[in-house]
């Protein structure tokens, strides 16, 4: 992969001059990249990652991982009836999987039972879908390559030859 | 009332230990004067050391280090870089490069014989030397890009020297030789009649150019002991083992000093070895990768900052210059440590060349690097 892209991988906000300075670069030319690999779909977005244990204030926020067993489409396969659900809003992610089921849905709510309205009302009833199963995330230690409890402490000596 | 070796007595107490109490003694410091990589060895050698203890290896092996391990890395030298030893006579397996160097210089110095040291220099080149009765050449390579200049070689050699030690990628300078500089040292060398202590034990952590090791130059074989390792390049220093390669005179002499003072290197730390040698690849490329990318960020930033640093070519240190602030390197540190939580190693801890600079290794996780050039930022604001 580009290292650009790595590099952005792991820390979207990495300053244009920063990322100049790690890839021998100039400002403009890493500038230039980025547009072009913005333009292409290549970038998809910039998120931020929170860890919302650490708030107050913030709204409770339920996951639901929710294996879907689908029937494929003679046209579209899989395609279509994914579309279908992960359209909605709720979706956060949506993969289609291999194993026993077809597709691994991320949901996200503020109560668990908006999660069972969503599965209830419109995943299960979908023409295509002949089963669900739903998994709750109780507790994040690592996404996205961040480590959400700190990760292994340094035994190196603080100062060494 | 004891006394003491007047040797020892007349040694410099190590010029980072004062330093290390002061960093010690504070909380939230990030330090960037650590010696060793940041990464943990990868899992599966140390699987291989885990192991090596379950299946009962816990006993001496030979002197010279298991004959696998032994044939292992003879095997990778001949493959990697066309270098033939014999895996009997030509290599000693020993307790860190550290060992191997203090067998090198007792094995090859009597009374009066002169060693040749270019500084900044790693610290325990003078001291094996010293320990050992050289008398003790010291040449500054600051002016020259802390390399180490054929005409300055030229001038320095007496009918009293002997051995020359080069240690490229250099801690603490991070500088390489290419091979048209090694090749102008080789011929001096050779035309003095002096044997060469070449320590290439971040030879794996070349940025830009090939590394070439000493010994493959021509006519160089039979003069140098090569020194290297997996402490670097497999993350592994605690296992304290390396190797050196030479000439099989001086390998026995090593050998026969090393079966006295050692015995052996540790056993399990040798398992793990084998395993580094044969299938340690992958991880020490995927390292090396995670380092270029500090390395140019530090040195990015470093000059963007008026710390006049040389691109560092190999290993994981920056050395700049804060001649511009106008502070000796030690009150520096110093006040970066107590004013911006930074550790960093001053210049003086590596002989002539560092008065004027800081030693920064970037053995240091990516974000705390980055957090650490900012208060760096804040702190040359501060002056």
């Amino acid at each position: 992969m580009d290292r650009l892209l790595e590099l952005l991988e792991d820390n979207g906000r990495m300053p244009l001059n920063e990322l100049a300075g790690a890839l021998e670069m100039s400002e403009s030319e890493v500038a230039k990249k980025l547009e072009k690999f913005e333009r292409e779909g290549v970038i998809k977005g910039y998120k931020t990652v929170i860890d919302r244990t650490k708030l107050d204030d913030a709204p409770q926020s339920i996951i639901g991982l929710i294996e879907v067993n689908i029937s494929p489409q003679p046209d579209t396969g899989f395609d279509q009836i994914a579309r279908e659900i992960y359209d909605h809003p709720e979706v956060r992610s949506c993969y289609l999987c291999s194993g026993d089921y077809d597709l691994l849905v991320w949901v996200e709510a503020s109560t668990l039972n908006e999660i069972a309205e969503f599965v209830a009302r419109e995943l299960a009833p979908l023409k295509n879908v002949h089963k669900t199963e739903s998994h709750f995330m109780l507790k994040i230690y690592k996404e996205g390559g961040l480590y959400f409890e700190p990760p292994t402490s340094d035994h190196r000596l603080s100062i060494s030859p | 009332m004891i006394e003491l070796s007047r040797t020892v007595e007349s040694l410099a107490p190590s010029g980072i230990r004062d330093f290390f109490d002061l960093v010690m003694s504070m909380d939230d410091v990030i330090s960037l004067g650590v010696g060793e990589p940041d990464f943990a060895t990868p899992w599966h050698i140390r699987e291989a050391a885990i192991k090596s203890i379950e299946d009962g290896y816990t006993n001496y092996t030979s002197n010279k280090g298991m004959p696998e391990l032994r044939k292992a890395i003879c095997t990778h030298l001949d493959k990697v870089h066309q270098l033939n030893y014999d895996y009997e006579e030509e290599i000693l397996i020993t307790t860190g490069v550290s060992e191997g160097m203090d067998l090198a210089m007792r094995a090859l110095i009597n009374p009066g014989d002169e060693v040749i040291i270019p500084t900044p220099c790693y610290v325990s080149y003078y001291p094996t030397a010293k320990m050992a009765g050289a008398r003790v050449k010291l040449l500054n390579t600051e002016p020259d890009q802390f390399k180490l200049n054929p005409e300055k070689l030229a001038d320095a050699i007496s009918p009293a020297s002997k051995i020359v030690v080069l240690n490229y990628p250099s801690n603490p300078t991070g500088t390489t030789y290419d091979k048209s500089l090694l090749e102008q040292l080789a011929e001096l060398i050779i035309k003095h009649d002096l044997i060469v202590i070449s320590d290439e034990i971040y030879s794996h952590l070349t940025y830009d150019l090939q590394h070439i090791p000493l010994p493959t130059l021509p006519e160089l074989r039979e003069r140098t002991i090569f020194f290297n390792g997996f402490s670097k390049s497999c993350a592994m220093t605690g296992l304290r083992i390396a190797y050196a390669t030479g000439p099989e005179k001086i390998i026995g002499a090593m050998t026969k000093i090393h079966q006295y003072t050692m015995l052996c290197a540790p056993t399990t730390s040798q398992f793990a070895a084998i395993e580094a040698t044969n299938h340690g690849a992958d991880a020490i490329a995927s390292m090396k990768k995670e380092y270029k990318r500090r390395r140019n960020l530090v040195h990015e930033k470093l000059n963007r900052l008026g710390l006049d640093c040389p691109l560092p070519d190999g290993a994981f240190y920056a050395f700049p210059s804060i001649k511009k602030t106008g502070l000796d390197p030690t009150t520096f540190c110093k006040k970066l440590l107590t004013q911006q939580q930074v550790a960093a190693v001053p210049g003086t801890a590596f002989g002539p060349g560092g008065e004027e600079r800081i030693r920064i290794s970037y053995a240091t996780d990516f974000q705390q690097l980055r957090e650490a050039l900012k208060r760096i930022e804040l702190f040359l604001q501060s002056l």
